[in-house]
């Protein structure tokens, strides 16, 4: 049962991870590096590491998509504001 | 030489030499489950007699490595900080006024449910926290659940309520103290017991809140730091995204 686990939290990570680099649009990429988080928190939960699967569950599902989006957000606006200078 | 054969030239040499480098360390790593080596060993037999933990992960974060844990601290404070630094500088206070919603949540359904979530979020924080060295969790986990409700605030509709319960001074003022808080610990060690983070309160019952000495003030320590300190990245992203919005006129 354990190795089912695993072995199904480490192909989700993987499959995931390689989602996150495929996808080119970083507003789409921060909903995919969310789900990226949770198989993580998955896998960490499986390898019986809860503290870390906790601190990840925070970071990856809230903290981290939270500044990306700010970040994208920002950055398109001065894009534009410069466009409209220009 | 085109562009494609610069690349090429460099990417070619670095991906083998990375596979190389990699593949060599794989080799010499220990086989996926192995059992414990001799320091984990070391560790689960002595930790819960020497240091009255129940939450063996503790006693290596705050005790037997808490010499890379108040490493792992400082670098948090320089990260904020530099964030900090670097946001504030450009920003003009009377300017931002303007831009900031006035977002009074008119929606009773909202403002319950929003108060319901950061009560609970709070809670389930503050016990992460508190708890840390008994149960899985601890400083660092239970400061960012606690930070993450100030947050649900913001999301919950409302920027300014978020702006009044963690005003500028108290968060960077917890921010430093915290991290100071935890650094003085260490020092005290150093003076009464001869090195530093070595243990020099009593160690109490194991399994009571009143346990394990310095790890239950290093675990507080490190909770408030880390709660201030995603708090103010918090702000200071937020106020980045209040920034791209229409300033309003004047009254």
């Amino acid at each position: 049962m354990q190795d089912v686990l695993l072995v199904v939290a480490f192909t989700v990570v993987v499959v995931l991870g390689v989602c996150v680099v495929l996808t080119r649009d970083p507003l789409r990429q921060t909903l995919v590096v969310g789900f990226f988080g949770l198989a993580l928190v998955l896998l960490l939960a499986v390898l019986q590491a809860p503290d870390v699967a906790i601190s990840e569950v925070v970071v990856s599902t809230v903290a981290f998509p939270v500044v990306l989006l700010t970040t994208i957000r920002r950055v398109a606006s001065v894009r534009r504001s410069k466009e409209e200078e220009s | 030489m085109t562009l494609v054969h610069r690349r090429l030239s460099f990417f070619v040499p670095a991906a083998v030499l990375l596979t190389g480098v990699l593949a060599w360390g794989l080799a010499g790593m220990p086989s996926f489950g192995l059992p414990h080596s001799d320091y984990a060993r070391y560790i689960t037999a002595h930790a819960a007699g020497q240091r009255h933990v129940s939450n063996i992960v503790s006693s290596v974060v705050f005790d037997y490595r808490g010499w890379d844990t108040a490493g792992e601290e400082l670098m948090m404070f320089a990260a904020v900080m530099g964030t900090a630094l670097l946001l504030r500088d450009d920003r003009d206070d009377r300017d931002e006024e303007r831009r900031r919603p006035t977002d009074a949540t008119t929606s009773d359904a909202v403002r319950t449910v929003r108060a319901g979530a950061v009560a609970l979020t709070l809670l389930v924080g503050l016990w992460t926290v508190a708890f840390g060295y008994l149960t899985p969790g601890g400083g660092f986990q239970g400061g960012v659940v606690a930070a993450s409700a100030a947050l649900l605030t913001w999301v919950g509709g409302s920027y300014r309520r978020l702006r009044a319960v963690t005003p500028t001074t108290m968060v960077d003022a917890t921010e430093g103290l915290a991290a100071v808080g935890f650094l003085a610990v260490g020092l005290l060690g150093l003076v009464a017991a001869g090195s530093y983070l070595q243990n020099v309160l009593p160690l109490g019952t194991p399994g009571t809140l009143t346990s394990t000495g310095t790890i239950a003030v290093l675990n507080a320590a490190t909770g408030l730091e880390i709660a201030a300190a995603f708090v103010l990245i918090f702000r200071e992203f937020l106020e980045e995204h209040v920034e791209t919005l229409p300033a309003r006129e004047e009254p």
